[in-house]
């Protein structure tokens, strides 16, 4: 027997591959979402938006399969592609792409032509009343705001009846109380209709706030499933473009684990160096990367005291070199590490190799990474 | 003023401009949203009016109505006459003269609709042909206005297709710009210089609302 679940799930397999500009890229997916909200999550570039184009059908992919329940949206291998109006899918652009001419009433209703008037009114209404535009009925998408805007966008894609909804970064615009209002209503949709939402983000902080579950896209393929805990605070796997912006990368070695404290103390490898950063998901005695900003490095030529940064590090100045308006300072603490100073700081604090330093790092400046 | 004529180029341009907006939309549909690779090739043949000589249009116009054309025979066996020297053989002739400035602005203001609105209007359950109605049309309205407005009054102006096409029969085929060539040539000045400025008079009307269309809508229609 199938449960509710099944019935209602989005199944995606698909492939793409793109070429062109320079750049050599392939969407390669395979994922199963259930009823309730799940994020997607990527930076740009990511795929993102395509994905949501292969569900909804105003892009076909290379190959692969989607289906809903047992619904066949597109199957490449049979050679069969649902065209996108009977797809039922309601989908939300990132620039919501309202219809200028027509009235808050008339966005929403657009989708209803099928339905009689009697029908229609009552939905429209209904749709108005659970996202709380009924006030702007009469107006055009120019003449309201940003927020009242997100709202007209999800009721129009939500009036139909959809079976999936797609939400390509709404509310990327939007300040926090207004965006989890939003939110708020659309749960409440959501706990009467119980379908699958697909939400795409790049910002972290959306990501906890939102999600039951989320996907997390890079170059193309999916890289973490799970819980927004346990996804986002896992050490993300090292790649090439997360170390640009780094000058400072360390093997560690977890040395011990402040659950309750929500940090973790890691030995850099070949030191006696220990540092307080985040905690992520990671065994005692796993060896992990840490990356530290130059510029998120403080220099001082004094022990500080009453500091709220928890690693203070003594070491040894190696050597200044300036490049263009930053001196970039080579200290020896164990490790040796990369600090940017302005020339006004080099100046006022003398600085000349051999001196005795200190190196003052924020917990929160330690960014750590599973080494591959 | 020859009357006449004058009734007779209105006639005519306005069924030109009519069957302009009609055969005009879904060329220019296909011109703005096709991807075929040899659409160019199209797009200078529907462009071809712009730049040819008047009467080299006129000439093969008029071979393709004459009873020696496939077209000519097949109008000739059903109405016993032949199109060439007819009104109906002008609204055809005028109806390829005037093509272009009907589909091209047309075609301009269809590609300037948003892609995402046809998308949200596809997701929402609407058929290529009703996104056309109730999202591409509407949002061109200064182009199809445009478009139909220039075609008639490109048609009131014609000359070298109406003279290869029609000749000069008075009541059928002469419009004012071949009476105002004939009053010129019986050095009739007076009555040429009244029909030109009624011609002139219509020209900068036609134009005037063309170019308040395209201003902001409610610029034109402040009661709106």
């Amino acid at each position: 027997m199938k449960t509710d679940a099944s019935q209602r799930g989005l199944t995606v397999q698909l492939h793409q591959h793109f070429s062109g500009a320079g750049r050599d890229f392939a969407l390669d997916l395979s994922f199963v979402i259930t009823p309730g909200i799940t994020i997607v999550f990527g930076s740009s570039g990511a795929g993102k938006t395509t994905l949501l184009d292969c569900i909804a059908g105003l892009a076909t992919p290379d190959s692969g399969k989607i289906t809903i329940g047992n619904r066949v949206l597109c199957d490449l291998a049979r050679g069969t592609s649902l065209p996108v109006q009977h797809r039922k899918i309601g989908y939300v652009f990132q620039d919501l792409a309202l219809f200028p001419h027509l009235t808050v009433q008339k966005n929403i209703e657009y989708g209803l032509s099928g339905v009689n008037k009697s029908e229609r009114q009552k939905k429209s209404d209904a749709i108005l009343e659970s996202f709380r535009i009924s006030d702007l009925r009469g107006r055009k998408p120019a003449e309201i705001s940003g927020g009242e805007r997100q709202r007209v966008a999800l009721a129009r894609a939500l009036v139909t009846d959809p079976c999936v909804l797609l939400l390509d970064e709404p509310l990327a615009a939007l300040d926090a109380a207004t965006k989890s209002k939003i939110i708020d209503d659309l749960r409440a949709w959501n706990a009467a209709h119980a379908i699958p939402i697909l939400y795409i983000t790049h910002n972290r902080e959306e990501v906890f706030a939102l999600g039951d579950r989320v996907l997390v896209l890079e170059n193309g393929r999916i890289i973490a499933d799970g819980t927004p805990h346990g996804v986002m605070a896992a050490p993300r796997r090292e790649s090439l473009a997360q170390l640009v912006g780094f000058e400072n990368i360390f093997h560690a070695v977890v040395a011990a684990v402040h659950e309750d404290r929500g940090t973790m103390t890691c030995r850099l490898a070949y030191s006696e160096v220990e540092l307080e950063t985040p905690l992520v998901r990671a065994d005692l005695g796993t060896t992990l990367l840490v990356g530290i900003r130059a510029g998120d490095i403080l220099l001082a030529t004094v022990k500080p005291e009453g500091l709220s940064a928890r690693n203070i590090i003594p070491g040894r100045l190696l050597s200044l070199e300036q490049r263009d308006v930053i001196v970039a300072a080579r200290v020896n603490c164990g490790a040796e590490m990369e600090v940017h100073l302005t020339l006004a700081a080099r100046d006022s604090l003398q600085l000349q190799p051999g001196r005795e330093v200190w190196l003052i790092v924020k917990t929160h400046s330690c960014h750590l990474m599973a080494a591959s | 003023m020859d009357w006449q004529a004058f009734w007779l180029t209105i006639r005519l341009a306005l069924l030109v401009a009519a069957a302009l907006a009609v055969v005009g939309l879904p060329i220019a549909y296909w011109i703005a949203f096709s991807h075929w690779r040899w659409k160019f090739l199209a797009e200078a043949v529907v462009a071809l009016p712009i730049v040819l000589p008047p009467t080299v249009l006129g000439f093969y116009v008029l071979v393709a109505l004459g009873s020696r054309s496939p077209l000519g025979r097949f109008w000739q066996a059903r109405t016993g006459h032949t199109l060439a020297f007819t009104f109906s053989g002008l609204v055809i002739g005028s109806i390829i003269y005037s093509l272009p400035f009907a589909v091209q602005p047309f075609a301009a203001s269809f590609a300037l609709v948003d892609p995402r609105l046809m998308a949200a209007s596809a997701t929402l359950g609407a058929s290529k042909l009703q996104t056309f109605r109730r999202v591409i049309m509407p949002l061109s309205i200064p182009g199809l206005v445009t478009g139909v407005a220039l075609s008639f009054a490109h048609t009131m102006g014609e000359f070298g297709v109406v003279l290869m096409v029609g000749g000069n029969i008075p009541g059928v085929t002469r419009t004012v710009s071949i009476d105002i060539y004939d009053q010129v040539q019986a050095l009739n000045y007076a009555a040429a210089n009244q029909t030109a400025l009624v011609l002139l008079a219509i020209s900068f009307a036609v134009l005037s609302l063309v170019y308040g269309v395209n201003r902001k809508v409610w610029a034109v229609l402040p009661w709106k």
